[in-house]
């Protein structure tokens, strides 16, 4: 059902847990569907994302998406992690099962909630997200493309 | 890594015995039951000793057992030929929200087609209300469908009162008996059940196979039309051995049943203590005292049913949740929701369904497994406190 790098994923996922002293934090989604992702993100002085971690309440490919897209923006300036697509973390994934999309939209939205709180609380803009309203529900099934 | 096989109420192991039945069939008695030279003859003899063998099990008689291909094929032929072929009567049929699909999406066709269903709630531990049935009957009530016991939660249904009501408002009673045939005594006479489907895979017998009881005088459609097998209900060539290998699986469960309810509860209720004990935020789904003897469910606060099956898996573990994400639905199983679960507490069921090959130690090391992986998942999880 899965894919080799899914399940590698699944089973040590990269970067859990909490920075205390994050600069930007986001949650997206709900528990009634099932799946909750929340990002910690330590960016430097140099908008470089220091650090990331992760927290999901969500099935194998919510785990493994927030794992990957943990792992493809750190390091990153925020203005090329912003532009990080659902499509990209399926690429990086070897794909998932056309009902698991929505985990991997999650977890572009969980980045993209993230850098919002960091701009809103650096006063920075990054382009992309200027329109960025966190407080609409993001997780909207119909709304998935592979 | 030991393997334990926690899911019986999906499938179990078929027993040796009945795969030594079932090669005899395919082997040297291999002729059609419906020819008239010894070799078919032999094949009849055959699957009417299996009848009278699953007839004794819910004390029916042997031409009142029709095989199929399966319980769900069972429950379509029992909703849908005793509603035909009791138009004059009416056309409203009585189920409950917890139903199997093979029973749930039986009646919503039926309702797209002009038949009227009522769809009884259940309380939260998936009993039906006795009263609430007995309010439901209307002049054009013709079946009341309630299953015997819930293949997610494990509860037992009041199903002597149930057959008591519908025998007193002169509707027919079917039940679903897929999870309690050969589990749990049933007695059709006692229990005024007019229709009851159940499946040999159950009960360590083969897949494709399994049988209606159709009390005798039941007016019934027939499903599959064509040839004159099953007395004339149910056509196409017998599956000679899985109907034999059926027998020898049902024969086994009538002589083994009293024991093994023992002995499998006991191991049950071990769980049913230990896990409550052992870890926080569990809530046991289903009826306390009145459940399978081999059903545990339970939901873990915070986590999610997949991920909790996919961890179990890699300790070697084969469990079953309610949880969306297992079934690719959006929603959670209809059965937890029924009974008044919130989604995220439903996301995050267990269901552990033991057989005779299970043992005290599987239970010990499934327990010790599952505070490990559970403990691994809330830690990870952004809904749980964390205790450092």
């Amino acid at each position: 059902m899965y894919t080799e790098k899914v399940m590698d994923h699944f089973k040590n996922p990269r970067n859990v847990g909490e920075i205390e002293d994050a600069n930007g934090v986001g949650q997206v989604g709900n528990a009634k569907c099932g799946d909750i992702m929340k990002i910690f993100l330590k960016i430097d002085d140099k908008d470089m994302i220091e650090d990331v971690k992760f927290l999901t309440f969500g099935c194998g490919s919510a785990i493994a998406s927030s794992s990957m897209a943990t792992e493809l923006i750190k390091g990153k300036h925020i203005d090329e992690a912003v532009t990080l697509t659902n499509k990209a973390v399926i690429e990086a994934l070897g794909g998932l099962p056309k009902v698991k999309v929505h985990c991997s939209v999650l977890a572009e939205q969980a980045v993209k909630s993230a850098l919002y709180d960091y701009a809103q609380k650096s006063g920075k803009v990054i382009a992309g997200i200027e329109d960025y309203k966190p407080d609409e529900d993001v997780h909207d099934h119909d709304d998935e493309q592979l | 890594m030991r393997q334990v096989y926690l899911d019986n109420a999906a499938t179990t192991m078929v027993h040796k015995e009945v795969i030594e039945t079932m090669n005899e069939y395919y082997g040297n008695l291999y002729g059609n039951p419906s020819s008239i030279y010894d070799f078919g003859q032999t094949a009849k003899k055959a699957i009417n000793t299996a009848r009278e063998t699953i007839s004794s099990v819910i004390n029916a008689n042997p031409d009142e057992v029709y095989f199929t291909g399966g319980g769900s094929e069972s429950d379509n032929w029992a909703i849908k030929g005793v509603m035909a072929a009791n138009s004059k009567k009416g056309n409203h049929i009585i189920t409950t929200k917890i139903e199997h699909h093979a029973v749930l999406h039986t009646c919503e066709y039926l309702a797209k087609n002009g038949y009227e269903v009522t769809y009884l709630d259940v309380d939260s531990d998936g009993l039906i209300s006795l009263k609430e049935l007995e309010e439901a009957i209307k002049e054009n009530t013709v079946l009341i469908s309630i299953m015997f016991a819930n293949n997610e939660i494990g509860t037992i249904q009041s199903v002597k009162e149930i057959g008591e009501i519908a025998k007193k408002h002169g509707v027919l009673f079917h039940t679903d008996a897929v999870q309690a045939f050969g589990h749990v005594p049933i007695d059709v006479k006692e229990m005024n059940i007019d229709l009851l489907s159940a499946s040999a895979h159950k009960i360590h017998g083969p897949k494709g196979v399994g049988m209606l009881y159709i009390r005798k005088g039941v007016r019934i459609d027939n499903l599959i039309h064509g040839g004159a097998q099953e007395s004339k209900k149910r056509a196409g060539t017998e599956n000679v051995p899985g109907i034999c290998g059926f027998g020898k699986a049902a024969e086994i469960a009538l002589e083994t049943m009293n024991d093994k309810m023992i002995t499998i509860s006991t191991l049950r209720d071990k769980f049913l203590k230990e896990i409550p004990e052992r870890i926080e935020n569990v809530k046991l789904n289903g009826h306390p005292t009145q459940r399978l003897p081999g059903n545990v469910n339970f939901s873990f606060e915070f986590i999610e049913g997949e991920s909790l099956l996919l961890y179990l898996d890699m300790e070697g573990i084969a469990a079953s949740s309610g949880s969306a994400c297992t079934s690719g639905a959006l929603d959670p199983s209809h059965v937890l929701m029924a009974i008044g679960l919130p989604h995220e507490i439903a996301h995050g069921s267990l269901r552990l369904s033991l057989s005779e090959f299970n043992t005290e130690e599987d239970v010990d090391y499934t327990i010790e497994k599952l505070i490990g992986v559970v403990d691994r998942l809330r830690q990870m999880s952004p809904l749980y406190t964390r205790r450092k």
